[in-house]
This record gives C-alpha cells, sequence and structure tokens, in this order.
C-alpha cells in the first residue's frame, strides 16, 4: 500500500514535539525522535549537538524495513518494538500508528523497563496526533479540490535552477 | 512520499538511483557527495560488503536552498544492484519520490540493464507506483569506456517514456549533475500537481 505524503502543520508539529518532550523528561532518556517509515525525520528532541540525526533517521527506518521484512517471511505482521543495547547508550524503537518510528535512545541513568512503560504511553498519544493528521489531510483532499492553493502550484523552471546555481 | 513541514516550512522528497551491479550509482553519490557544499550535505552513509559492494544502501542527504519560502532537502538512496538483493531494493523503493536509473554503456552488461529495468518496473508496480507517470530519468554512464554501445543504440534499447537521457562518467563527475537536477526538476514539478 502507498501511504498518502504527510503533511504536517505547525498545531501537531507541536503536539508531537511536547509528546517527545515529556517521554524524554518521564523516561529520563537522552534523545527521543520520531522518523517516518521512509527514513525522513519528523521531530527530534534532547541532546541532539553530538548527534548526526539524519543519518539515524535513515539508518532507523532502513533497520525497521529490513525487520518488517523478516517478520513478513515468517508469517508475522510486523515486529512492534526493537531494542538494541550497547555498552553504554541503548536504543529502543517502536512502531506508531503503522507509519511512523519512534526512537528512544538512553543511558545507565534509567531502565528499559521504565523506558518501555513510557513509551507505551506516549505511543497512545502519538497514536491520537496522527489520527488528526490522518483525519485533516483527508479534509485538505477535499478542499484541494475547490479552494485550497498550494505553495507549490507555482514552481517555475527558474526556482529550479537556483538550486543547482553554486 | 514527499514529507512536507509546514510547521518547520521544510520539502523532503527521495530519489532513488537503481540499476544493475557495478553500474556506478555509488559512485554518481560519491561524486555529488565530494562536489557539494559541506553546509549543504550530511554524511554519506555506505552500507558495503568489504568489497565495497553495496549490501543494503547508500544514503546521502543534501540541502539545495529554498523553492516558494521552503527548505528543500533531498535524500539521495542507492539500492543494492546485485540480482541476489531484491527483497532490499523493494525496502528502499518505499516512499520514493524519483527514479534515477543507472544503466552500464557496455554491450557485455546490455542484458543486465533491460533485466534491471524489468526489475525497477516490477518493484514499483508492487508499491503500487507506476514507472509510466512516476519521476524517472536515464543515465548512459561508463562512456569513457571503449566497450560502450552507440548511445542511439541504448536509447532504442533502454528509453521506455522518452525520459531524459543523460551520458556520463561518474568518477569524472560528467553527466552527474544533469542527471540529478533532471530529476530533482520533475519531483518539483510534480508537487504544482498535488
Amino acid at each position: 500500500m502507498t501511504l498518502p505524503d504527510l503533511v504536517l502543520y505547525d498545531e501537531e508539529f507541536r503536539k508531537i514535539k511536547d509528546s517527545l518532550n515529556r517521554l524524554a523528561a518521564d523516561a529520563n532518556a537522552n534523545v527521543v525522535f520520531l522518523v517516518d517509515k521512509n527514513g525522513q525525520q519528523i521531530a527530534a528532541v534532547g541532546d541532539l549537538q553530538t548527534l548526526d540525526t539524519t543519518s539515524l533517521a535513515s539508518l532507523t527506518a532502513g533497520n525497521v524495513a529490513a525487520t518488517d521484512g523478516l517478520a513478513r517471511l515468517i508469517g508475522e505482521r510486523e515486529f512492534s518494538i526493537l531494542f538494541h543495547e550497547g555498552e553504554r547508550d541503548n536504543i529502543h524503537i517502536s512502531i506508531v500508528a503503522q507509519r511512523v518510528i519512534l526512537v528512544v535512545i538512553f543511558d545507565e541513568r534509567t531502565s528499559l523497563g521504565l523506558v518501555r512503560l513510557r513509551v507505551r504511553r506516549a505511543m497512545a498519544e502519538l497514536d491520537r496526533i496522527f489520527e488528526d493528521i490522518a483525519a485533516k489531510a483527508e479534509k485538505d483532499k477535499l478542499a484541494l479540490t475547490t479552494d485550497f492553493e498550494s505553495p507549490f502550484a507555482e514552481i517555475t523552471d527558474e526556482d529550479i535552477d537556483r538550486l543547482f546555481s553554486e | 512520499m514527499t514529507f512536507i513541514n509546514y510547521a518547520a516550512r521544510e520539502i523532503n522528497c527521495k530519489i532513488v538511483y537503481y540499476g544493475p551491479g557495478l553500474c556506478g550509482k555509488t559512485t554518481n553519490l560519491q561524486y555529488i557527495y565530494d562536489r557539494t557544499n559541506p553546509s549543504a550535505k550530511g554524511k554519506l552513509i555506505s552500507l558495503a560488503t568489504e568489497t565495497d559492494r553495496t549490501l543494503f544502501f547508500d544514503f546521502l542527504p543534501l540541502d539545495l536552498g529554498t523553492v516558494k519560502g521552503f527548505k528543500t532537502r533531498f535524500h539521495l538512496y542507492t539500492v543494492p544492484g546485485q540480482v541476489f538483493y531484491d527483497a532490499s531494493r523493494k525496502l528502499i523503493l518505499k516512499g520514493v519520490d524519483g527514479v534515477v536509473f543507472v544503466a552500464d554503456s557496455q554491450e557485455a552488461r546490455l542484458e543486465a540493464n533491460i533485466e534491471s529495468i524489468r526489475n525497477l518496473d516490477k518493484n514499483l508496480k508492487e508499491q503500487n507506483y507506476d514507472i509510466a507517470t512516476i519521476p524517472y530519468v536515464l543515465q548512459f554512464n561508463k562512456r569513457d569506456l571503449p566497450s560502450a554501445l552507440p548511445t542511439d543504440e541504448l536509447y532504442r534499447k533502454l528509453n521506455i517514456k522518452r525520459e531524459p537521457t543523460f551520458e556520463a562518467v561518474a568518477p569524472t563527475g560528467a553527466g552527474v549533475f544533469d542527471t540529478l537536477k533532471a530529476v530533482a526538476r520533475q519531483v518539483l514539478m510534480d508537487l504544482r500537481k498535488r
């Protein structure tokens, strides 16, 4: 199934950030971020200075995609939780609303049990937010046929040439 | 699947370089990486075997500037070209916005090119995309090799819908940015219709 374009507006973006911030604080995690299944980063909070979040997003999505493939091979729909344990840092990955990936990076200042507990609560919140986003997208699609004007309706060849001008 | 973030005013697009094994997909990305301003690019990630064959994918994020006030990001991916990595190729095509087909110009690789285009068509269909409508660009790579077939013959055999076609020598960069620009143009123009 092809997923429709993901369009994110201010209101939902703020709600997502709030939810991630709460999760980071409650679980005592270093970094929490949200990626879509195609590897695009949606939002990230926490100690991000030293982290290449773009690469992290792409590799997480690749990891989840490969694991999904494995799941289907043995007749599972998906493995909804992945956990990678390191010497110092650990990564907890879970799938939200079947389309986005919630990643929590944490160290010895917290525990896997606490992270899992808090993640479960955050997932319920995020589920609701993504339902709203889907509903809004559906509404926009209807509006599109009437009066919605996409900011990209007027992209010109010159705009594109400029991107490659350096 | 283009990701438009109105809150951060960003558009993210995914472009996949497809083609048979050793046709030069990774070399295309490597050249783009080497020639792009450090502030406009992220890390080039290569998931490769010890002998430098792509195992899962290469990934290069590019920040090209703004269009209509939106920061435009292109995420470039390559697929593993070797036939037996088909399951991985399917995964990478998920959410693709545009495809570059890199063909190996050598006579001995003609069949491999044709087979790979067929494989692309099949894998796109499985994801509910249609090769006839998706932004798509063809590149004849390795034009510098003596065994390269004439371009008109390659065009007849490999061009499927009069897509823009470019000659390239990826290690020297000839044709590399022209190819990227052509596919980026199609992807962005596609947004007009949304």
